[in-house]
């Protein structure tokens, strides 16, 4: 009864499930899922550019274009192009969501059919919308 | 004697209510899909019109903004964008703030933002639409 109790090992934590170390196996459902909620926090900041568009309409004519031409500057085109491709991703991705509460589409083939049809839906889509943007312009 | 009830600690009408401690139930769920369906035609409107607004000035925003359908649509758009955002921006930080206090403060903040922003697109709305 007198021997000190042996030092505890720690009990081991998630990290250790994840890669490149550990046994876990990034899967198509997790990503989505993960970006889902990663576009939609972006989407939101998004929205600090939307409402300082439309306040510009309120100012100057050159305080409009000064929005407009942060949009078509480098920096811009690529925060507006991820911006586009996040909205067509949570967009496709929040029906495959209203599908599954409806009840359907919950086995596993057809989780990930629906997957690879929000990957394809929001990468088009983006590149029709630019396509469009630079037509129109 | 004590009954099936009383064993489980909650009284008839608790139970009836069925919204347990937290006090409310699916209003949250039920407020985010509706508002994800309503942004469906939304946003597709939007993306729609702001290809066309890619370079445009001032004045050719200005008077689009200005016709009774992009305005509605457009106040429309604002109240379901930051609605459904309010409701996103909750879950986000209830899963990872765990403390009280800063939870409490980041909701409060979050929040606060979320609807100053909108007020501030949508009175810009209203003033395009409604004066000059």
């Amino acid at each position: 009864m007198a021997e000190a109790a042996p030092p505890r090992r720690p009990r081991p934590l998630s990290p250790f499930l994840f890669p490149p170390t550990g046994t876990y196996r990034w899967q198509m459902t997790s990503s989505l899922s993960i970006l889902h909620r990663a576009t939609g926090v972006a989407l939101g900041v998004g929205t600090l550019l939307l409402t300082w568009w439309l306040l510009a309409l309120l100012g100057e004519p050159s305080d409009f274009a000064a929005v407009q031409d942060f949009i078509g500057s480098p920096i811009g085109l690529v925060l507006m192009v991820g911006w586009t491709f996040a909205l067509f991703f949570h967009l496709g991705n929040g029906i495959r969501h209203l599908v599954w509460d409806t009840g359907h589409a919950l086995t596993l083939p057809n989780v990930y059919r629906g997957g690879w049809m929000v990957i394809i839906f929001s990468i088009v889509l983006t590149v029709a919308t630019w396509v469009a943007a630079f037509s129109f312009a | 004697m004590a009954s099936q009830s009383d064993k489980r600690l909650v009284g008839p009408l608790g139970r009836a209510r069925g919204l347990g401690s937290a006090k409310q139930g699916l209003h949250h769920w039920w407020a985010q899909r509706v508002s994800s369906v309503a942004l469906v035609p939304l946003t597709l409107w939007f993306v729609f019109s702001a290809i066309h607004f890619h370079g445009a000035d001032q004045a050719t925003v200005h008077d689009w903004l200005r016709r009774p359908a992009s305005a509605i649509m457009m106040s429309l758009l604002i109240v379901a964008t930051f609605y459904h955002l309010a409701l996103g921006v909750q879950v986000v930080i209830e899963d990872y703030v765990h403390r009280e206090g800063v939870k409490l403060t980041s909701l409060l903040l979050a929040k606060g933002l979320i609807v100053l922003l909108a007020a501030a697109a949508l009175f810009t709305v209203l003033r395009v639409a409604v004066g000059g």
